[in-house]
């Protein structure tokens, strides 16, 4: 099903890591300037009680997505997709960076919660562009047909090391709890990113210095990533 | 959801063989048209499970909009008919990506476990014991 499964990957995982980072939630932030006129506007992006709403990891994420602006628009990517999307401020902010591309592009996103996938939605909606939206488990009922088909993965994932009951209860904990060193959605996530991403696929995902990224970044080069960035962002969680 | 995604999704429902193709039970759905990118269709056309794609077509009641049968990509992607009213990549593209189903439900082919579609947006969670 995959592309020529068990050719040489080529995939590129790139990683946040904000070490020196206080125990506990990140804290809300303001979108530096420069980054608006690519990216969401916070006051465009929609809210619910129960959705997260976009922090400094949302807005280091999409810093990196911006920073490989140049590489993207060459990759030229056909179908991108965020898994966890909660707002909807990262995927709307991809489909906007790559808005000049006008290559058909298409964009999927999945949440495990109702809210934010409709929140995305009307996001999304706000700034004109569009996203396929999913409630679904990470990406399941997808990674089936989806094998090797997308290009660009973008995630925030629930990352806060937490009691392991924390995880998937309902309400607004589930958006950030991850359980053991945070690892636990994370786990499940990363071998169900690894059949999604094609050949040249990439990566995006932001992890904690107690989420352990080296081994992260091991265990997909041990799945067949062969190569990855690891940019340290010791100062995105200070703001 | 577009039609583009319907044939992506598979229900993991537990007792599923395949889970696939689910069928569409549209009660309402709309049109948004975006520009046709014809290098974009001859990229995913590979991809895509035509007898899904015509199945939700037809579920949607469109049973003109496209042929049982694939036609061959020399008459899909022959030069010019982009800009053809009709043509078959016209008609493959407005099946793909222009049509917007709002509300209904996707039926699990094995099981008939039934995925709603609630403002655009499928909900394929299943319940703890169903997994
Ligand atoms: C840290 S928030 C990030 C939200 C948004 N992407 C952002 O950057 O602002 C994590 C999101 O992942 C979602 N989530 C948690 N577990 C999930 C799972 N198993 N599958 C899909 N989404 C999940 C949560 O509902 C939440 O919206």
């Amino acid at each position: 099903m995959a592309d020529g499964g068990g050719a040489a990957a080529s995939e590129k995982v790139t990683e946040l890591s904000g070490s020196g980072v206080e125990k506990g939630l990140p804290r809300r932030g303001k979108a530096s300037s420069g980054r608006t006129l690519n990216t969401a506007q916070i006051p465009l992006v929609a809210s619910h009680p129960e959705v997260y709403e976009p922090c400094d990891d949302s807005f280091a994420l999409v810093d990196a997505l911006l920073s490989d602006k140049a590489q993207l628009l060459t990759l030229k990517p056909r179908l991108c997709m965020e898994v966890g999307c909660g707002s909807g401020y990262v995927i709307t902010s991809l489909a906007i960076m790559l808005r000049q591309l006008a290559s058909g592009t298409q964009y999927l996103a999945t949440d495990i919660n109702k809210h934010a996938a409709e929140t995305t939605q009307a996001t999304l909606e706000a700034h004109g562009v569009h996203a396929d939206v999913i409630v679904t488990d990470i990406v399941s009922g997808l990674e089936k047909r989806l094998a090797g088909m997308v290009d660009v993965v973008v995630i925030n994932p629930p990352y806060v090391p937490t009691p392991e009951e924390e995880i998937g209860c309902k309400g607004i904990a589930s958006s950030w709890a991850g359980g053991l060193n945070g690892r636990q959605v994370i786990n499940r996530i990363l071998p169900a990113v690894r059949e999604i991403l094609s050949e040249r696929g990439w990566l995006y995902m932001v992890a904690l210095e107690d989420n352990d990224p080296l081994d992260i970044c091991h265990l997909m080069s041990e799945m067949g990533h062969s190569e990855y960035n690891n940019l340290f962002r010791p100062d995105w969680f200070k703001a | 959801m577009r039609l583009l995604t319907h044939n992506m999704l598979a229900s993991n429902v537990r007792g599923a063989t395949t889970g696939y193709p689910l069928k569409l039970e549209a009660a309402k759905w709309v049109t948004k048209e975006v520009e046709l990118n014809a290098d974009f269709i001859r990229g995913l056309l590979p991809k895509i499970d035509w007898r899904a794609l015509v199945a939700a077509t037809r579920a949607l009641g469109l049973p003109e909009l496209l042929p049982e049968e694939q036609p061959p990509e020399e008459e899909i992607f022959a030069e010019g008919a982009a800009g053809v009213e009709g043509s078959a990549i016209r008609r493959i593209h407005h099946a793909l990506l222009e049509i917007h189903v709002q509300e209904g439900s996707l039926v699990c082919p094995d099981t008939s476990r039934c995925f709603p579609i609630d403002k655009g947006i499928p909900n394929m969670m299943l319940h703890e014991d169903e997994v």
